[in-house]
């Protein structure tokens, strides 16, 4: 996989990847745009920039491992796949359809690069730590990313599996949350209060990074500390704008799980092509 | 007379993971504190790299396994059969079964013979909420030998299996001899009076009362089903065809159980009554074992009186 190494073509790529989210959540009439978008810089920086895989060989055994915690930012993940060259971008439009490989929230066994189904909240975490602790007891050197929402972590088995990866000293294992600071029911800090978030992960043993999710260099090195960190796990709080890159999805709990319709959808990849053309 | 080969069936399954722990260097066990009680402490102490005690947190435990069995590992997580399937169903529905994973699910502890920790600790709905799940395959094996075979076995098959294993010490029905076959039914004893079916550790009861039977010169057919997914519908269908009618026996709810899974194959292929005991609507409860099987009518003696009535009815 070659990988982009320049920060302004990686923003490039993240406005591509918005473009096309904005496209298929348009033509499949539901989904989640909201979380998607605010994931984008980090999903574009993790796929273009920082993850070693080979679309060719999806199986490639040195591959990094990619779970998505929170499921339903697929059309996030098949973007990313699609751009990677894991599959044709044309398939992108056939999210949620009947008999499409694009469901809903994401099935392994249907897509390659897919390495488990996710959609209940609270998993990816754990099944992540399975991984990291598998590629040590092989010896391995891979690492293993996931990607998790703030609304998320008030799922009891985040803790659970928090404890048990600093526990097993996992520091093969990332796990980024999107700190967009809404869920379906409104602020986080409303439905149930998750601050302060990063002392928590402190108290729990792990190595934790503060950045701008939307910030490319700040993502660039926020990976670049976890590959330092040793004994520990490493959490990347990455502090995002719910819906950033749509004017009018931004910071709006309403757009968690909404297509956009006719002139919003016009207006959204229009001001993301903007940003593309300037 | 020959010596009684009674041991607890958990025993057949902590042997059984250390003949593995030998021969396939990919099985993994994981425990949520209860290693003692479930027998994987057998496992734990000759293969300490191996197990992994995630502590009392099923949910984890059961995703901790999805990912190792993504790297190709086969874990064994092991638990009560009541955390595991209810605490952790999210988990085995949505990850382990919807994607497909090789996780082998142990559930100790099933039943109301698991007594005087009492209704909270008995699994009684494991095998309905297992069977329901796509992938899955359930196994309940009847007793040590058959706990052994049914571990070596799950270790060889590709794709998500429960095991449901039981507390107290019961009888062999079987022996290291015996032949076993996930989906293969295994028929204990043949007679012409009518037939018997059942799962698990109750097969030590069942046996006993069809002793009682057969000094009143009465003979079942008695079938150990001891996978309830797949289920053998041609063994099923055999005897309804024989008989015109089916008795099952199972320490377990009468809603989803093993008479249920019967009866759904009957209703479609070969309608006959089905008779089944059972526990019937309600939770278990504290008390010593003999005693609560005799209250729920799962004794050997209830047994055979519920038999008798069956073969003589009209």
């Amino acid at each position: 996989m070659k990988k982009i190494e320049c920060s302004n073509e990686l923003r490039h790529k993240a406005e591509e990847i918005r473009y096309d989210i904005i496209s298929m959540i348009a033509e499949a009439g539901s989904g989640h745009p909201g979380g998607t978008l605010s994931a984008a810089d980090i999903g574009t920086v993790l796929f273009f920039n920082e993850m070693n895989y080979d679309p060719a060989n999806p199986q490639w055994e040195g591959r990094d491992r990619f779970i998505l915690s929170k499921g339903h930012v697929a059309p996030l993940f098949y973007t990313l796949l699609a751009h990677a060259g894991f599959f044709n971008r044309s398939e992108l439009m056939t999210l949620r359809k009947y008999k499409s490989r694009l469901q809903g929230h994401p099935v392994s066994y249907m897509l390659p690069g897919v390495e488990v189904s996710t959609g209940s909240l609270g998993q990816g975490l754990s099944i992540a730590s399975g991984i990291a602790l598998a590629c040590k007891m092989d010896k391995k050197f891979y690492r293993v990313f996931t990607l998790l929402g703030d609304g998320e972590l008030q799922e009891g088995q985040i803790w659970e599996a928090a404890m048990f990866a600093a526990y097993r000293k996992l520091d093969n294992l990332c796990a980024i949350v999107d700190r967009n600071h809404l869920q379906i029911d409104g602020n986080t800090e409303d439905v149930l209060a998750l601050e302060p978030l990063q002392a928590k992960w402190n108290a729990f043993g792990w190595h934790t990074i503060m950045i701008n999710g939307h910030n490319i260099s700040a993502i660039l090195d926020a990976f670049r500390e976890f590959n330092e960190v040793v004994n520990k796990p490493t959490l990347i709080i990455a502090k995002t704008v719910k819906g950033k890159g749509v004017s009018f999805m931004e910071d709006q709990a309403g757009w968690h799980g909404k297509a956009p319709k006719d002139d919003e959808v016009i207006q959204a990849l229009s001001e993301i092509k903007a940003r593309m053309d300037a | 007379m020959k010596k009684k080969d009674i041991q607890p069936i958990r025993d057949g399954y902590g042997n059984a993971l250390i003949e593995l722990g030998k021969t396939n260097p990919n099985v993994l066990v994981l425990d949520a504190d209860l290693s003692t009680s479930t027998r994987t402490n057998w496992f734990a102490k000759k293969f300490p790299e191996r197990f992994i005690d995630v502590g009392i947190a099923e949910q984890n435990m059961v995703d901790i396994a999805a990912g190792l069995s993504i790297e190709g590992k086969i874990p064994f997580v092991t638990t009560y059969g009541v955390f595991v399937c209810g605490r952790a169903f999210d988990q085995i529905r949505n990850t382990v079964c919807y994607s497909n994973l090789n996780v082998k699910i142990v559930g100790s502890h099933g039943g109301i013979s698991v007594g005087p920790d009492g209704g909270s600790h008995q699994a009684i709905e494991d095998i309905a909420l297992m069977r329901i799940l796509p992938h899955m395959t359930v196994v309940v094996p009847c007793d040590h030998h058959q706990a052994y075979k049914a571990t070596l076995a799950m270790a060889e098959m590709i794709g998500p299996a429960y095991l449901r294993l039981a507390r107290e010490a019961t009888a062999a029905i079987t022996d290291e001899n015996s032949a076993f076959k996930i989906g293969k039914a295994q028929v204990l004893t043949e007679g012409d009076d009518c037939a018997v079916f059942f799962a698990g550790t109750i097969g030590d009861e069942v046996m006993k009362a069809v002793e009682m039977l057969h000094k009143k010169k009465m003979y079942p057919t008695v079938i150990n089903m001891h996978t309830i997914k797949p289920i053998d519908k041609k063994c099923i269908i055999q005897y309804a065809k024989k008989f015109g009618k089916i008795m099952t026996i199972e320490e377990h709810l009468q809603a989803g159980g093993l008479g249920s899974a019967i009866a759904e194959v009957l209703v479609e292929h070969y309608p006959v009554k089905v008779k089944m005991l059972a526990i019937f609507d309600r939770f278990g409860e504290s008390g010593q074992p003999g005693v609560l099987l005799d209250a729920f009518g799962l004794s050997a003696d209830k047994i055979s009186k519920k038999i008798e009535q069956f073969i003589t009815e009209p």
